[in-house]
């Protein structure tokens, strides 16, 4: 640990959020109260698809310390919940109303809100509102052919299509056609704090505040302000600590109009905290597509074209993201190979079941498996080795930057810079490959059910357009740096103090972090998309070396030399290279810039600057990930018994955090592929309602997470080089873990689904045992 | 998550503890031991209990005691004891504590308790495949006096025992094996900690040099409740320890059960399942 460098940037220094969180300081939604507030509880239908026909609540009107039961008619006047990139008049008839009226489309919808003096009577009270639902078949299975949720509103809300060359010549051209139907699973992220928002209406200031907000506090208001028909400047978010997004909280929900509304109107504060079950049939869900894919393959086994026809499970209603995660699988599917040809189509359908939405790497966990189970596919079918076949069609160092005639979140797919086999080369001399199938293949021999796998994919990053901040050091030298960002967890606070620390000359505990709150600046867009290291750090970066260039401005004048002589270290400016010299801190400096100081001269008050970072085009790290797999033949278990992610992060502003996020990031991607899945009946009822019915990997079932960093291609979107490393574990563990579950099972393709269960993988090792087909027969690699 | 409103009670005697579940049973009330099972369901409100009897202050539950070749777990005997070595003697101690450590997760053991798991009879609880394994009996109290129930006789289906509601489980007796016998376990869950899909306990004796003799066999988890297969110990018994002979009692095992099936695991799956566990708790004793 370097915590007394001068060099910030790349070290692996300590988190300043740390103190709070481990001393039990921290301050979650649940630690926020306000004095006579009160307490809601939501009533959900019980039903996945049916008709409202009145719900009932006099019976809970009636209870002890119940304010109020509102009901869609209570709250006629609101909107449905608005996307945030703005409208769009197609997808407009998917949003979801905050309450209910007239249908109810999945278990767990909110039909009415219950508002009492404690979160006990809150529940009582909601267990005596009667809805009276005329239940309808639902819609389960978004694969199917297209019908309509009711007259008029069909169960294909929009069909995302992207492509470009010719699909059709290159298949009939093709010396081989490869064609697989995959799918992923229905899973999501399901955080340790579950949501919470805690709504106030401040009259004395006319203020609209909202607290429990998260990843995206500015764009939220926005969109809040609009449903409510106040003014921005009337609406303030306020976040808190985060017990965990990733994609999921932080979301405009029902909810959270909901304690907004009631705070206006009851005239009291309103308090809601979800509950696990909640959270489990409320918050959104993710991921679950079914791809029918197929490659055609030119001799020496490169794609000539990849078709892809997928069905994307949206659930009940499109939320905030609208069709997005459709949107970035089509754009992300091609990953890191050369592809002349590309048709993709995703359908984007409703069914009766949570709505779903962004999760940590979105739409490339799902892309990521789907192409490179064809990878796999196409090596075995060739005879090729899957690193051979993966080699003959990476993109080259010499092709970037390298575009595709592609759209990811908006923005044109550029691949910003990249070494892709250079990484591979790495990957497998780290891991000692060679050695690893020899020791795979002697233990296939002796019986086991062992395999390898490998999978290679860009990650995308740095979702712009554009983030401020504004740097004020104060007189005691404290730096303080506002921002539009937010912190969910990822360090947020530490990689900014650490650039900020690094122009500054200064130690990055003296800087001081303010983030996620729109009233101490006016834009911002938040953490999401691994975003905020990129966004906020450069901008960060364009402030400090304004604050910079006026802190030696003036030092040059108190210390009567020229300000290209002057440098700041450890807090001081002094002449440069002068030790022992005379020094002057950063905070007699600020105390030099005060609006009524006499050596202020023409200069503007205050030792402070604005700095703004804008890009077009996000940046792409990339990745290469491999396992090695075993299989209980007693049991169909899975276990990971090694596992690697080479990673290009282009430039790490602090290792350790970067190396965390993977991890962290890998151990969920391994509960997607071996254990979480939201599950629902031939009714639509939810059936992974709590933890003993939705696995999530403890750590006994995530192996050591091996990790090669690397900062071989520094971004060349950003002055500071650096790309995200939010998503980079998580985007590839399908992918992987299914190579190598497939490779130890030793019958090529058999793994199409996401998650893999082990009730599937004895039925098959059973059967092969039964047939006498060695598991050794097929090599691996 | 917020539980429905309840009355709680905290006898410190055992009569106490008995008049009030005399008087509150027929409303619903309930024991409250580890609170393991009964708190979470409460906070789903699956369960409404209006009345709580609070057992964990009375001094006389809280001991393992051991009486001739007798052992007797009292009702706030927590898990965790049974992690102790020596805490029941000889080779029923070694196979407790084999299984004690597959029950959930250090936490939850630290709270929940032996008889409490025996009471609440989950169908994948390891102390009710123990209980079973080892013909123990349990002891159940009520103003009508004391019944003395032997575990095949007490588990009667999924969560359902022949227990009146009136009835306080004071402590379950297990008999102590002879010296020499031989104790396996095996389970699985998808997880470690999690409750299991199956669950198998072995034990032997070996008479004359090396024969098998006083064979126990029993599956919990995979039907509706825990039992002794007479089929796999009929198999196992008078033969010498080896691989084919496992997996022969294995296969009976697995041919003599009826398996349930969940939204998870077809009856297919954990008759398989059986069979690993049985083959595996009999490499475990062996
Ligand atoms: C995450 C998790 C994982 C778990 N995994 C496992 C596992 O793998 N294996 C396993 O066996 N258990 C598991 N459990 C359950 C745990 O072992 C419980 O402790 C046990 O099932 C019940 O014991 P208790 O003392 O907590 O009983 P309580 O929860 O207090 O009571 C359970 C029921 O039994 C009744 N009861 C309790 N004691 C008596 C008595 N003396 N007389 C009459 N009635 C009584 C109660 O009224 C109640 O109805 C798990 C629990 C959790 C939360």
């Amino acid at each position: 640990m370097t915590e007394t460098a001068d060099r910030w940037i790349g070290a692996s220094v300590t988190r300043l959020e740390d103190l709070p969180l481990v001393t039990g300081r921290g301050r979650f939604a649940g630690d926020i109260d306000f004095p006579h507030q009160l307490h809601m509880r939501i009533v959900r239908s019980p039903y996945a698809h049916g008709r409202l026909k009145s719900v009932d609540a006099a019976a809970a009107l009636a209870m002890n310390g119940v304010a109020a039961v509102w009901t869609a008619k209570d709250i006629a006047d609101l909107p449905p919940i608005e996307f945030r990139e703005g409208p769009n008049e197609n997808l407009s008839p998917y949003r979801q109303a905050v309450l209910a009226a007239e249908w109810v489309r999945y278990v767990g919808e909110p039909v009415a809100a219950v508002f009492a003096e404690d979160a006990y009577v809150a529940e009582d009270a909601a267990e005596c509102v009667f809805v009276n639902i005329d239940e309808l078949e639902p819609v389960l299975d978004a694969a199917a052919a297209p019908t309509e949720l009711r007259p008029g509103l069909g169960t294909e809300s929009t069909v995302c299509r992207q492509g470009y060359g010719n699909v059709d010549t290159a298949f009939r051209d093709a010396h081989t056609i490869v064609e697989l139907d995959v799918s992923i699973g229905r899973h999501s992220a399901v955080p340790l704090e579950t949501r919470g928002a805690i709504g106030r209406y401040d009259a004395a200031r006319d203020v609209l505040e909202l607290h429990g907000a998260a990843k995206v506090p500015h764009r939220n208001r926005e969109s809040l302000a609009r449903m409510l028909g106040r003014s921005t400047g009337g609406v303030h978010l306020y976040e808190g600590h985060v017990g965990g997004g990733f994609g999921v909280r932080g979301e405009i929900y029902p909810e959270d109009v909901l304690v907004l509304v009631a705070a206006l109107r009851l005239g009291r504060p309103v308090k809601w905290l979800e509950d696990r079950r909640e959270h489990m049939i409320a918050a959104n869900q993710s991921r679950q597509q079914r791809h029918r894919i197929r490659a055609a393959i030119d001799g020496d086994g490169r794609l000539m074209a990849i078709d892809d026809d997928f069905f994307h499970d949206q659930g009940a209603y499109l939320r905030t993201h609208g069709a997005r995660v459709v949107d970035t699988t089509c754009g992300i599917l091609p990953g890191p190979y050369r592809l002349p040809h590309y048709r993709v189509a995703g359908h984007v359908r409703m069914t009766n079941k949570t709505p779903c939405a962004t999760y940590r790497s979105p739409g490339r966990f799902e892309s990521n498996f789907a192409r490179e189970r064809l990878m796999d596919a196409i090596a075995d079918k060739l005879g090729l080795s899957r690193i051979e076949v993966r080699r003959r069609n990476l993109i080259a160092a010499s092709e970037m930057p390298f575009e595709r005639p592609l759209v990811a979140l908006g923005d044109d797919v550029v691949y910003d810079s990249g070494r892709y086999e250079a990484l591979l080369d790495k990957a497998l001399a780290h891991i000692g490959w060679d050695a690893l199938q020899r020791d795979v293949a002697s233990r296939r021999a002796a019986g086991e059910y062992v395999g390898l796998g490998v999978a290679i994919y860009v990650e995308k990053s740095g979702l712009g357009p554009t983030d401020g901040a504004r740097i004020n050091i104060h007189t005691s030298g404290e730096i303080e740096v506002i921002t539009g960002g937010a912190s969910i967890g990822q360090g947020f606070e530490t990689v900014v103090a650490q650039v900020c620390a690094e122009m500054l000359g200064s130690d990055y505990r003296q800087v001081r972090v303010v983030h996620g709150r729109t009233d101490r600046i006016e834009y911002g867009i938040g953490a999401h998309a691994t975003r905020a290291t990129v966004m906020t750090a450069n901008a960060a970066a364009v402030a400090a070396k304004k604050v910079r260039d006026k802190a030696l401005d003036m030092a040059a004048q108190l210390l009567q030399a020229d300000a290209a002589d002057l440098d700041i270290v450890g807090g001081c400016v002094v002449r440069t290279g002068m030790i022992g010299g005379p020094a002057i801190s950063l905070g007699d400096i600020a105390h030099h810039l005060r609006p009524t100081s006499s050596t202020r001269g023409e200069r503007d008050p205050g030792l402070s600057a604005e700095g703004w970072f804008s890009t077009s085009h996000m940046t792409y790290p990339y990745g290469v990930q491999i396992a090695v797999a075993k299989i209980d033949k007693g049991t169909g278990a899975v276990r990971i018994e090694k596992l690697l992610i080479a990673y290009d992060i282009g430039r790490a502003i602090n290792p350790m955090l970067v190396e965390g996020q993977l991890v962290g990031g890998f151990a969920q991607g391994l509960g997607g592929s071996l254990l979480e899945e939201f599950r629902y009946d031939e009714r639509g009822q939810p059936l992974s309602v709590t933890f003993a019915d939705y696995l999530l990997p403890t750590a006994q079932d995530v192996p050591f997470v091996d990790i090669l960093l690397t900062e071989d291609a520094p971004s060349g979107v950003n002055p500071l080089g650096i790309k995200g490393a939010g998503e980079g574990g998580i985007a590839a563990a399908g992918a992987v873990i299914a190579s190598a579950v497939d490779d130890a099972l030793g019958a090529s393709g058999t793994i199409s689904h996401l998650p893999i269960m082990p009730q599937q993988l004895k039925m098959m090792i059973d059967a092969f045992e039964a047939t006498g087909a060695a598991a050794a027969s097929s090599g691996s690699g | 998550m917020k539980p429905a409103r309840f009355c709680y009670h905290q006898p410190t005697t055992v009569d106490e503890a008995v008049a009030l579940l005399g008087q509150l049973a027929p409303e619903d009330g309930r024991i409250l031991a580890g609170g393991q099972s009964l708190v979470p369901t409460m906070a789903f409100r699956m369960a409404q209990p209006p009345h709580l009897i609070d057992i964990n202050g009375i001094a006389e539950l809280a001991g393992i005691e051991v009486d001739g070749d007798i052992v007797r777990i009292g009702a706030c005997v927590r898990h965790t004891a049974f992690e102790v070595a020596g805490a029941v003697p000889g080779a029923t101690g070694v196979w407790l504590r084999k299984v004690v450590r597959h029950i959930a997760h250090y936490p939850i053991r630290t709270r929940g308790t032996f008889c409490g798991s025996v009471a609440n009879a989950d169908p994948a609880s390891e102390w009710c495949c123990a209980v079973t394994a080892i013909d123990g009996r349990i002891v159940a109290r009520s103003a009508s006096g004391v019944r003395r129930i032997a575990a095949n006789q007490f588990f009667e289906g999924v969560m359902a025992t022949t227990r009146r509601d009136d009835e306080l489980v004071t402590s379950v007796e297990l008999s102590l094996l002879p010296e020499g016998t031989r104790c396996g376990f095996a389970e699985f869950s998808r997880r470690p900690g999690d409750f299991a899909i199956a669950m198998a306990m072995a034990s032997y004796r070996l008479v004359d040099g090396n024969r098998i003799a006083e064979a126990r066999i029993a599956v919990g988890g995979a039907e509706p409740m825990p039992r002794r297969i007479a089929q796999a110990e009929a198999e196992l018994n008078g033969k010498t320890p080896s691989t084919p002979v496992f997996a022969a009692v294995a296969d009976a095992a697995a041919a003599a059960i009826d398996p349930m099936e969940d939204s998870n695991n077809t009856a297919d799956y954990r008759r398989g399942l059986v069979r690993t566990m049985t083959l595996r708790a009999l490499e475990n004793a062996a």
